[in-house]
């Protein structure tokens, strides 16, 4: 098309459509052409052209430059067209894009300050390197600029600066100019200035925000006075700060109340976010009345969220479940709002039911077994079926009402629809399990409803109601006879049910399902290639024959009666998700880490982007993690110990640390060295990749880091580290651990941490069951705030003591008073050639402190070997190993004999890691 | 903070047009992503807020979530995306965002985004995208900065981002409006209109469900004050309510006891109103957008008598035939009239050769929406009548010929669903008793006020 063809009259509205028609053939000449036109009809034309091929994903980054040239022009609609253009290809073209820096300097200069904001705005978009130390003059100007629409951009665009280079905006105290701007006169600098920092804040995982007393007065001016997105930046970061004490609590409160009333969703519910964070402040007697005022105010804009579009009542849905749980009594007789229409979106009707199950009572069951009922009539199965489970759930919670809700679930049964029965079936069996002996008399009706059962849930639970309750059922044998036809296609669940069924049964009435109960064990045990099954036939068998007493205690035993599970948030994630009300983190019920990835783009320098007075950042630090209450550290149960207690701990035990420190790293060449493992991939620890290990050091026990720095833009300086309870009691002796230098992205660095045995952080082994090899380490990046997990297995070998060579005679003496019963064997093969040798065996095993104690040739057995060993714990448990060896055969046999039976796994597993390396 | 890029792609999620505000997500393939799963995700399932993890998988936050099978690894794997998307005619509007971001900022950014676009172009659909790309570009850059949102108010927009263009000769106009930054974000100064008038609409929506035995199981009434302001310059406008609270901290209780009074539940302003003078004296105080704006919202929780009362009797005859006796009241007061009464009955989708008998009105039979519209267009208070509708079935149902034997044989079992409009009348009672409006230049205005009550979400169970 010839664009003179169609001269832009006045109104080129609604008709943009034409410059998506395109000549295919040498299109990108004539575009050219046409860039260079001094028609500036012509001119204009041809740039939305090429923003038109841009938008539909046409590459035009070919006419990077003949765009360009256009930015030198006065039309603002053009200009804006150029910088578009540029924000999507200075990407792809770096080199040029610096061409443009002086069209951006002199625009930041314009009089008109629409231009001088759109050159700020746009410059902080292009994210190129080379171009942030040219944005920092005219950034610095229109900080300070007389217009404050200016002014606004500018402080958003200090965001967007941080973002590409944290140290030019530390450096130029750009910070402290957006702390400048919150006093500023106009309200929407204000809100700009907030929402900047707290990006900041986000950014570099510090509070740079800073909130005091001046600046909170500030803030709550500007509340009244900016534009409902500027209250939503304005209560989000109030949300974060913790009032000093109540009464503050409670002045904030009575200034963010009427923002309940905004028209604005997003602003009630960052308001209803503050007021519920900052009620918990707000504890004791004498504050009562506020809460209940309060309390009594929360609800209407609660309820009138649900009058919004549908996207925004899903939200406000997922909030109130949270609200619900926190603080059951702002919605408890509302109930009725949260009935379903029938035209509710699907998504919004679960959430509704999920939140009419918590705010059932004994008042309103009545009501709510009639909507549920309803419910279940419904076309949509999914949502019919949680309705289905919605009134097991009901008769869980309330006992008094339990009779009610299983005569509406019979009503259902008698539907006959397939998958009402089912997951009726489902949650009867709950029912069951809750009030034992209670219902009984319901069971002739479910069995009528056998063959409807095609789920393996639905039919695990009839065949557990089944077993469970044989003796009262006249043909419970011929029942499960039924489903044993049929056995092997069924699903695992099914199977494992079967099998416990049928031994119960038998085990009720042994004369009749004699056969049955042998068929079953045989298809459990022989036939089928799934372990739970075939172990859970071989206990039973064995219970069985050796033991058919001990098997009914086993088997028919009391259970434990289930809970009413409504399907609460643990208390610690309920008050850290109450603190994020209206975000991402409210919907998915789940902290911020479980999704977001912080520092994609690093910060560096982050340290101290407040300053030099790094002890205040210190304290700053530490409250925040206060705050931070039930995020990371709760995750791991420490014992209950705080960091502090844990230090002081570790110093009692850790009496020989200091000289095992100065000799740590010249003795270490003669060491054996620790097998390192990965166990911390960079996407979970922001960015560093972690490798442990453990070895023993001067006799004292290492924790070996090796630390990759792979995408942390901030270095690596200082972590600290904390174990979980574990089965070795061990704990660190320091919990510093400082890389000095610090690790930059793309390096590494080796460090090593002294674990000392302390009593308090020991967990016993169940009785009979081997002691966990499992250590739980919880590592917190004391740069980024970030906390991070891993689980490693412990090196056993690391524990032992060199004192641990026994004298012959009492080798002996022990190995023959220990009984067989607490002997472990195994047979390692594939050996590499220097571990068939026993005297390398010896020599190895040595330096791990393992001793020979004597070796001896098989009688009757033609060059067969066997050598005993023996090792101690610097806790003091004992081990006795004996290897045999063939001449010829690259494997060893390896007995194990230890009083400390709990831990004999753990020897036994050293022994055979040790051979095999 | 908020959103990392916006998308508006056409109903398979191809994208029209986008914009990427921070550049820390890949905004092709995020665009695939979406795409991929309003192909793939269960209909049932389908969110308006969902993530995708790093790996493409969606959905994986959910399942611990349920805590029906909290699993280990149900958290999926960090560093993916939420999408964040409402429907318009054949578009979606789609925020994105890599960060824990307040969603409801997002979803009400959209909101406000469809309106603003729909004010611009009138109607909003993929055409109209493709016609005013330009000005598109023009407003997501406008409305919103590194994510964060800005103005999103039309009027003010509309001053320096026109779609004529900005032609050089008058780039001296094209100043940021002082509102854009003001105080008063809403309204600009040297407004003149030759007449000044004031338009107070108040509607009254009400919402009803009633049970399928005839108990209301929740009524609620919507109210809202429309104002169409043509004032001029700055004006400050006081509303008086007969607002029970004010009455009472006023002490003008003698006054409640003979006019009636109203207790508003929960009220929502618009942003022009001083939430914090209302907050201390109950008084409703503003300067005025220029023309059209909702001023306040309501909602009463009272028990409300169904305006309109219907009741079903249905006769299914499988495999021949199915009747209808549908019987209808009006429970308001005679001299009131409701007009343009529309009662729809749904219908089982496999009817056919409908007869209806009616004492009064139209009914007609729509196939496509699977019921029968019931039209009576002037409704007087206090008065009662009968439909009967006739319709024959195939001689072996849907469900059957499908195979599908058990299924209840309910999906025309949807609600009763009534339309009407009642000029000239509250449920609630509200009463605007005075409208002051004070300019500086002291003329006189004259405001205009007028009543009505709609039908909202009003459901009638079927039996």
């Amino acid at each position: 098309m010839a664009p003179k063809d169609n001269p832009m009259g006045g109104s080129a509205g609604g008709s943009d459509s034409r410059f998506f028609s395109t000549s295919k053939k040498g299109e990108m000449h004539e575009l050219r052409m046409e860039l260079h036109s001094t028609d500036r009809t012509v001119k204009v034309d041809a740039v939305k052209k090429v923003i038109a091929s841009m938008t539909v994903g046409k590459d035009v980054s070919s006419l990077f430059t003949d765009v360009l040239n256009c930015a030198q022009t006065a039309n603002i609609e053009l200009k804006k067209l150029v910088y578009l253009y540029l924000i999507n290809y200075a990407k792809s073209q770096p080199e040029l894009t610096l061409l443009a820096v002086n069209t951006f300097v002199k625009d930041a200069n314009d009089p008109n300050p629409l231009i001088r904001a759109l050159a700020v705005r746009t410059m902080g978009c292009i994210r190129v390197d080379r171009i942030t130390e040219y944005l920092c003059e005219p950034l610095g100007r229109a900080l300070r600029d007389e217009d404050p629409y200016v002014r606004k951009t500018a402080a958003v665009c200090t965001a967007k600066l941080y973002d590409i280079a944290p140290e030019l905006v530390k450096e130029r105290g750009f910070i402290e100019t957006l702390h400048d701007l919150i006093s500023d006169s106009n309200p929407s600098v204000v809100a700009n200035g907030v929402a900047a920092l707290s990006e900041i804040s986000e950014t570099s995982g510090r509070d740079v925000m800073k909130i005091t007393a001046s600046v909170l007065q500030k803030l709550l001016a500007a509340l009244n006075e900016c534009t409902e997105w500027g209250q939503v930046f304005i209560l989000d970061s109030l949300a974060k700060y913790t009032p000093a004490d109540a009464r503050e609590a409670e002045g904030i409160i009575e200034r963010v109340t009427p923002r309940l009333q905004h028209a604005n969703s997003a602003v009630v519910m960052s308001a209803v976010k503050v007021i519920l964070s900052y009620m918990d402040i707000m504890s004791g007697a004498a504050h009562q009345d506020s809460i209940r005022a309060l309390t009594r105010k929360l609800a209407p804009p609660l309820v009138t969220l649900l009058n919004s579009e549908p996207e925004i009542q899903y939200v406000a849905l997922r909030n109130i479940n949270l609200i619900v749980q926190k603080r059951p009594g702002i919605l408890e007789n509302e109930i009725k709002v949260f009935f379903c229409k029938y035209n509710d979106p699907i998504y919004v009707k679960m959430e509704k039911l999920e939140i009419i199950i918590k705010l059932v009572s004994e008042k309103n069951i009545d009501q709510v077994l009639l909507e549920l009922k309803e419910y279940a009539t419904e076309v949509d199965v999914d949502f019919v079926r949680k309705s289905v489970s919605a009134i097991g759930r009901c008769a869980v919670k309330l006992e008094r009402a339990a009779e009610r809700c299983i005569g509406v679930l019979l009503e259902l049964i008698q539907t006959k629809v397939n998958y009402v029965v089912q997951e009726s079936v489902i949650v009867i069996k709950d029912i069951f399990r809750r009030y034992p002996n209670r219902y009984e008399s319901i069971i002739a009706t479910l069995c009528d409803n056998l063959d409807t059962l095609d789920e393996p849930q639905a039919k695990a639970s009839m065949i557990w109601i089944i077993g469970e309750y044989a003796e009262r059922i006249d043909n419970a044998d011929e029942l499960l006879d039924a489903f044993l036809e049929t056995f092997e296609e069924e699903d695992p669940a099914v199977q494992l049910q079967l099998l416990t069924a049928t031994v119960k049964c038998f085990l009720k009435n042994p004369e009749e399902t004699q056969d049955m109960v042998q068929r079953v064990l045989d298809l459990a045990t022989e036939e089928s290639d799934n372990p739970d099954l075939r172990d859970r036939g071989f206990i039973y068998w064995r219970l069985l024959s050796t033991d058919p007493e001990a098997a009914k205690l086993v088997v028919l035993g009391d259970k434990p009666v289930i809970e009413d599970d409504t399907f609460r948030l643990e208390p610690n994630l309920l008050n850290l998700l109450v603190g994020q009300i209206a975000t991402l983190s409210s919907i998915y019920h789940k902290p911020p880490e479980a999704f977001v990835v912080r520092n994609k783009k690093g910060a560096t320098g982050a340290d101290d982007i407040v300053g030099d007075d790094e002890e205040g950042d210190e304290e700053e630090y530490e409250d925040e993690n206060d705050v931070n209450r039930g995020g990371g550290d709760d995750l791991l149960d420490m014992g209950g110990l705080s960091m502090n207690d844990n230090a002081a701990a570790a110093n009692n035990y850790g009496s020989s640390r200091l000289e095992a420190d100065m000799f740590g790293a010249a003795a270490s060449a003669a060491e054996p060295e620790a097998r390192m493992s990965k166990v911390c991939a960079p996407e979970k620890s922001g960015g560093i990749e972690l490798w442990a290990g453990f070895r023993q050091v001067s006799g004292a026990v290492k924790l070996e880091l090796d630390v990759r720095n792979i995408s942390s833009q901030v270095p690596v300086s200082t972590l600290a580290v904390q174990l979980n309870k574990n089965s070795f009691g061990l704990s660190p002796a320091t919990q510093q651990i400082v890389f000095n230098p610090p690790i930059p992205a793309g390096g590494s660095g080796k460090n090593s941490v002294e674990l000392v045995v302390n009593p308090a952080m020991l967990v016993q082994a169940p009785a009979g069951q081997p002691a966990s090899p499992q250590i739980q380490v919880a590592i917190k990046n004391m740069t980024t705030g970030l906390v991070f997990y891993f689980a490693v297995n412990f090196a056993f070998e690391a524990l032992f003591s060199p004192d641990g060579a026994l004298e012959r005679s009492s080798f002996i003496e022990s190995w023959k008073s220990i009984d067989d019963k607490k002997e472990l064997y195994g047979t390692v093969s594939d050996l590499p050639p220097a571990s068939t040798d026993i005297d390398n065996v010896a020599a190895k095993f040595k330096a791990h402190h393992i001793f020979l104690i004597a070796r001896r040739p098989v009688p009757n057995a033609e060059g067969q070997e066997v050598a005993y060993f023996s090792m101690r714990t610097t806790t003091g448990m004992v081990f006795m190993a004996e290897l045999t060896f063939k001449n010829g055969v690259n494997a060893a046999k390896v007995c194990l004999k230890t009083e400390q039976i709990a831990y004999g796994v753990q020897a036994k597993v050293a022994l055979e890691t040790l051979l095999r390396s | 903070m908020v959103a990392s890029a916006i998308l508006i792609t056409d109903l398979t999620g191809k994208p029209l047009i986008s914009r990427n505000y921070r550049g820390d997500i890949p905004l092709s393939s995020a665009a695939e992503k979406f795409a991929t799963y309003l192909l793939e995700a269960d209909e049932e399932a389908k969110k308006p807020v969902f993530y995708v993890d790093a790996n493409g998988e969606f959905g994986s936050l959910k399942k611990g979530e349920e805590g029906m099978e909290e699993r280990d690894d149900g958290c999926g794997v960090p560093g993916g995306e939420t999408f964040v998307y409402v429907q318009h005619n054949n578009l979606y509007l789609v925020g994105v965002t890599c960060k824990n971001s307040n969603v409801a900022l997002i979803l009400t950014y959209l909101y406000q985004l469809t309106a603003l676009f729909q004010d611009y172009f009138s109607t909003l659909n993929e055409e109209s995208i493709r016609d005013n790309f330009v000005i598109i570009y023009e407003l997501l850059d406008e409305t919103m900065d590194h994510g964060l949102p800005q103005s999103l108010d039309s009027t003010i927009l509309r001053q320096f981002i026109t779609q004529e263009g900005n032609r050089m000769a008058d780039d001296s106009k094209s100043k940021p409006p002082v509102a854009l930054t003001n105080a008063v974000s809403w309204r600009t100064e040297g407004i003149k209109h030759k007449k000044n008038e004031i338009f107070l609409d108040v509607v009254e929506k009400l919402n009803l469900l009633v049970a399928a035995n005839g108990t209301v199981l929740h009524s609620e009434i919507n109210g809202a004050i429309k104002m169409k302001s043509f004032l001029s310059g700055m004006p400050e406008l006081k509303l008086g309510l007969n607002d029970k609270v004010m009455f009472e901290a006023t002490g003008r209780n003698q006054q409640t006891r003979s006019g009636k009074s109203v207790e508003l539940e929960d009220i929502k302003f618009h942003q022009c109103v001083r939430l914090a003078r209302f907050e201390n004296d109950r008084t409703i105080s503003f300067i005025p957008p220029d023309g059209e704006f909702d001023l306040m919202t309501y909602r009463l929780d009272t028990h409300v008598k169904p305006l309109i009362w219907v009741e079903a009797v249905v006769e299914p005859h499988r495999g021949s035939r199915i009747e209808y006796m549908i019987k209808t009241r009006s429970q308001f007061k005679s001299r009131s009239v409701a007009n343009n009464v529309e009662i729809s009955i749904p219908v089982p989708p496999d009817v056919d050769s409908p007869s209806f008998k009616s004492s009064v009105g139209n009914v007609t039979y729509l196939p496509d929406k699977d019921c029968v519209v019931w039209t009576i267009k002037q409704y007087h208070g206090g008065r009662e009548y009968l439909m009967r509708a006739h319709f024959g079935l195939p001689s072996i149902s849907r469900e059957e010929a499908d195979g599908k034997s058990g299924g209840m044989d309910t999906s025309w079992k949807k609600p009763i669903g009534v339309k009407f409009e009642i000029p000239y009348f509250t449920v609630s009672g509200i009463q605007v008793r005075y409208l002051k409006i004070i300019e500086r230049s002291g003329y006189q205005a004259l405001p205009w006020v007028r009543y009505i009550t709609a039908n909202g979400d009003y459901q009638l169970r079927m039996a």
